[in-house]
């Protein structure tokens, strides 16, 4: 259950801004009708885009001005292929937005954890306390000193000191994973 | 651990962050459920309800809302499952594209999506227009030559690096869980095991972030299986909410079920084809109110997927193909040798692959997990980028060999001969001469499909999320297209032999190759996995023709049939064997004449049984058994002279029963005599305080003679989810016979390495 909060928040807060997108008001550049029309006799091939509803997406309302007189239209228009597109760029920018946001925060958490929070743990505790638990010693992976800051932790109950013990014994969890699965390849290969 | 909530009562908000208490009804990690129990403890919990729900309205009300958080919980999963599904492909969408250049106007969009409202694209250059510009372009104002194409290049694989170097680290620091597939210990899960953290929040944040990163960054691999390990992890999420779920094992794995097909019903597109999967190849125990509440799932996650819309044009999948051109039974022959093709593919992927994995957890090539993501990532980014094919994503490659080629196509695969004076509409042009393009672009794809056949065995099973579907898919597809365009020019070039005289008239469109792509991807994809049915049903949902199930379906059970012929493991279950994962398939037959007496422990010239006895052991000769051995439960009986069997008591339940004991009873001293009995008498007045554990003894735990068949054996196991059985003559305790057990005895029988099995 540990980092479960802050988890379980996200997911809300995701599902909530997404459910909110449904809800957006459609951008007018965000429906097309697309018309490709392969080279015909002399004329070359050409692509024709026009915002216009689902009824009126055929050839002739939206190949403009149309290169073949008359007659050929007809012809013209049956080599022509219509589709009705939309999309919601609404969507699309907050979906980016949002999943680069998560990335970003969790790269920062990352290298705070692989690369701060040793130096932090050092300059506080000096070295001596680093050498103690012969666990650590060839072990440089993040979380290595969970379980000293665990067992130090359990004197006061406050919100604070409740919030490191959670985020201590997620380290834990995390650290025996990764030798499950990294160094003894007992669990996914 | 005392549960800190009750000391200080102002932390309710904060409870979650406490150690949950072990109580004793939660089971230890890698350890196997007791199914029986979970289902007793349902049925007591539902009689409660029931029985309370007569008392008052609001009782009442609280049993309708127990009944109805089944389909709520399955809702939300179906929500979830479909948001997510549509973030990961819109951002998959963008980042894809990132490695080859930007858009200008607005950096969020991909490629397709910058140009979508530029007026300025032609016939022949459909794809470029001025708001996106390559990295070459934006980095040195060149767009052709050497020095571009150079450029391009090498930003191409410093971005695959970069994606999958970041992908490797977020899922070593944070969520070591979320590497591979998922399915295969998703299987071993759903038929009862434990793996604490497997479907947790942790895991699920970085699976769907990371697997983004990895389909961007152009690695030879999927997002199907994946994506059913990040449903079954919202699944597992919204259980906890209610205590329904969250406290029988049992219930939750139902609720898993209907996960997982609500997570292949968004990878695919195929909600029937979704629960089918769930049905024939992650669960294990499938009611029928599973099946249900399953396609429920499905559709909501549909749904939701279809509402945001990610490929823009109300399509679930990017390979939608909607064609209706019939096929010919001359046909099939083709159709047959594909599904020899993907069956000898089949087993070819799974023999190299579980040797390749297997080399990997046992020699020094698992201690670089990092290195070799980046290595394999530097190997498929150099090969990759020359060859068009491999270059695009490999799901936009599926959509192009699955599409048929009409009069408007540009790419190379449809650079047929037209013929000028041709008027006919867009889906009915006749077979058609290949040109120059057609052919640079069949020796294009022989060697494309060469490289992905040996770069995802190296692929599948690296430390970061990976799918197999995505990749067989392909392999199949550029196999059939090739197949598919040798037949087309054959009936064009040779309208007048016997085979194809009577269905292909010349001026006829007689061949289309996009089918072939389809059938050759179903065959492949069903050589791999050996799904039958819902690999049928997913083709076909994907196409949305019921006119191809004939050709699919022969191209499945070829496929089944060829690879069955020289294994009978899908990839699935090899990777179970290779963990040795105490899973017992429902689809192995037990064939062998060997009885009970032959599997049971303990063997002849073994230490006998260790058991308790009712009212003659104290305090201190449980500890000491318990502790010297690390059995996982005991037996019960009468006397160490009448071995009559009493029950069957948990080694976790004694342990916290007598720690318990310890700390709150007055008396409980090394000395107290431990009693299982229903009454146990008057005892002396200064003798110590007796310790009654009745409660937790298992009165009818399950037995079998020592003549019992291992083949009923095995059935029992199977059909009731046992963990152990005792076996008994006359009345007597003779042995005990575990999963292990079964599980290594079928192994040896087998003659693989009955030592391989490790679990409990």
């Amino acid at each position: 259950m540990a980092g479960g909060g802050g988890g379980r928040l996200w997911l809300w807060w995701l599902l909530a801004a997404l459910a909110a997108l449904g809800a957006q008001a459609k951008n007018s550049e965000d429906v097309r009708c697309k018309c490709i029309c392969p080279p015909y006799k002399d004329h070359s091939g050409h692509i024709y885009n026009k915002n216009v509803s689902q009824k009126d997406c055929d050839c002739l309302h939206v190949v403009e001005p149309m290169p073949v007189p008359g007659p050929d239209v007809e012809a013209y228009c049956l080599r022509c292929e219509c589709k009705y597109e939309e999309r919601s760029s609404v969507t699309i920018k907050v979906t980016i937005i949002i999943y680069l946001s998560i990335l970003g925060l969790l790269l920062l958490y990352m290298v705070y954890l692989t690369l701060v929070e040793p130096i932090l743990k050092r300059r506080l505790f000096g070295h001596s306390q680093l050498i103690q638990s012969d666990e650590d010693i060839g072990d440089h992976q993040p979380f290595a000193n969970a379980h000293d800051v665990l067992a130090r932790s359990r004197s006061r109950a406050n919100v604070l000191n409740k919030v490191e013990y959670a985020q201590q014994r997620w380290k834990l969890q995390v650290q025996e994973q990764r030798k499950s699965v990294f160094d003894r390849h007992v669990v996914l290969s | 651990m005392v549960n800190a909530g009750e000391m200080n009562g102002s932390g309710n908000l904060m409870d979650f962050l406490d150690e949950p208490f072990p109580d004793v009804g939660t089971y230890e990690d890698f350890h196997t459920i007791d199914w029986l129990r979970e289902k007793s403890r349902d049925t007591d919990r539902h009689r409660k309800i029931t029985s309370k729900s007569k008392e008052s309205i609001w009782e009442f009300i609280k049993s309708l809302l127990d009944a109805w958080s089944g389909w709520v919980v399955m809702l939300l999963i179906g929500l979830l499952a479909g948001t997510l599904a549509g973030v990961i492909d819109l951002a998959v969408d963008w980042m894809t594209d990132l490695k080859e250049g930007v858009c200008l106007s607005a950096f969020w969009y991909s490629h397709e999506q910058c140009c979508w409202t530029s007026n300025e694209t032609t016939f022949d250059d459909r794809d470029k227009c001025p708001q996106w510009q390559k990295w070459s372009e934006l980095l040195v104002n060149q767009s052709e030559g050497a020095s571009a194409y150079i450029l391009n290049y090498f930003l191409y694989i410093m971005w695959a690096l970069c994606f999958a170097f970041l992908a490797v680290s977020l899922v070593r620091v944070f969520a070591p869980y979320a590497c591979g597939s998922g399915i295969p210990e998703i299987k071993t899960i759903l038929s009862g095991f434990i793996i604490r953290g497997y479907l947790g929040k942790w895991t699920l944040l970085i699976k769907t972030v990371t697997l983004v990163l990895v389909v961007s960054s152009g690695l030879s691999l999927g997002k199907e299986g994946p994506l059913v390990h990040v449903a079954c992890c919202c699944g597992n999420f919204f259980s906890s909410l209610f205590s329904k779920y969250s406290k029988n094992e049992g219930k939750r794995r139902e609720v898993l079920s209907a996960a997982a097909a609500a997570g292949v019903s968004v990878a695919f597109g195929a909600p029937i084809g979704g629960v089918l999967f769930s049905l024939e190849e992650v669960s294990y125990y499938f009611p029928l109110k599973t099946l249900w509440r399953s396609f429920f799932a499905a559709l909501v996650a549909a749904f939701t997927l279809r509402s945001i819309n990610p490929f823009g044009n109300s399509r679930l999948v990017l390979f939608y193909v909607e064609y209706h051109t019939p096929w010919y039974m001359a046909e099939l022959f083709p159709f047959i040798l594909l599904g020899v093709f993907g069956g000898l593919w089949g087993t070819l992927f799974i023999r190299c692959n579980i040797a390749w994995c297997r080399r990997r957890k046992t020699t020094r090539l698992g201690k670089y997990p990092v290195l070799e993501v980046i290595a394999i990532t530097a190997i498929t980014a150099i090969i990759a980028y020359p060859n068009p094919y491999t270059r695009r994503s490999t799901s936009e490659l599926i959509s192009e060999l699955f599409n048929d080629c009409g009069a408007l196509e540009s790419s190379q695969l449809c650079d047929y001969i037209n013929d000028p004076n041709m008027t006919r509409p867009v889906d009915d042009i006749p077979d058609r001469p290949a040109g120059p393009g057609v052919y640079t672009a069949m020796w294009q794809l022989a060697l494309a499909l060469v490289f992905k056949i040996v770069i995802t065995i190296f692929t599948f099973g690296m430390k970061i999320p990976s799918g197999l579907f995505i990749p067989s898919m392909a392999v199949g597809a550029m196999a059939g297209r090739m197949v598919g365009i040798g037949v087309e020019q054959l009936a064009y070039h040779h309208h007048d032999w016997i085979i194809f005289r009577n269905w292909c008239r010349p001026g006829a469109d007689c061949v289309t190759p996009g089918l072939y792509a389809m059938v050759g991807a179903a065959a492949c994809l069903g050589g791999v996995t050996r799904m039958t049915v819902s690999l049928v049903v997913i083709m076909f949902e994907l196409t949305g023709g019921l006119e191809y199930i004939v050709p699919l379906m022969a191209a499945a059970v070829t496929s089944k049939w060829v690879a069955d012929a020289f294994g009978k493991e899908g990839i699935y279950e090899a990777h179970i064997h290779l963990n040795g994962y105490p899973f017992l398939d429902v689809k192995d037959e037990f064939t062998h004449r060997t009885l009970a007496t032959d599997v049971m422990r303990p063997r002849r010239g073994e230490a006998p049984l260790s058991v308790l006895t009712q009212d003659s052991m104290t305090v201190e000769d449980v500890e000491t058994l318990i502790k010297e051995t690390d059995y996982n439960g005991f037996p019960v009986v009468v006397s160490k002279d009448s071995e009559r069997l009493i029950g069957f008591a948990q080694r976790r339940e004694l342990i916290l029963a007598i720690k318990n004991a310890r700390q709150r009873q007055d008396g409980v001293v090394s000395n107290s005599i431990v009693y299982f009995t229903e009454d146990p008498p008057e005892l002396p007045p200064n003798s110590p305080h007796p310790l009654k554990l009745r409660r937790i003894l298992n009165l009818s735990p399950f037995t079998v003679t020592d003549h019992t068949p291992m083949e009923t054996v095995v059935d029992i196991f199977r059909k009731l989810g046992l963990r152990q059985c005792l076996v008994t003559r006359s009345g007597r305790l003779l042995g005990i016979i575990t999963k292990k057990d079964v599980l290594r005895h079928m192994a040896q029988m087998a003659n693989q390495d009955p030592e391989s099995i490790m679990f409990n």
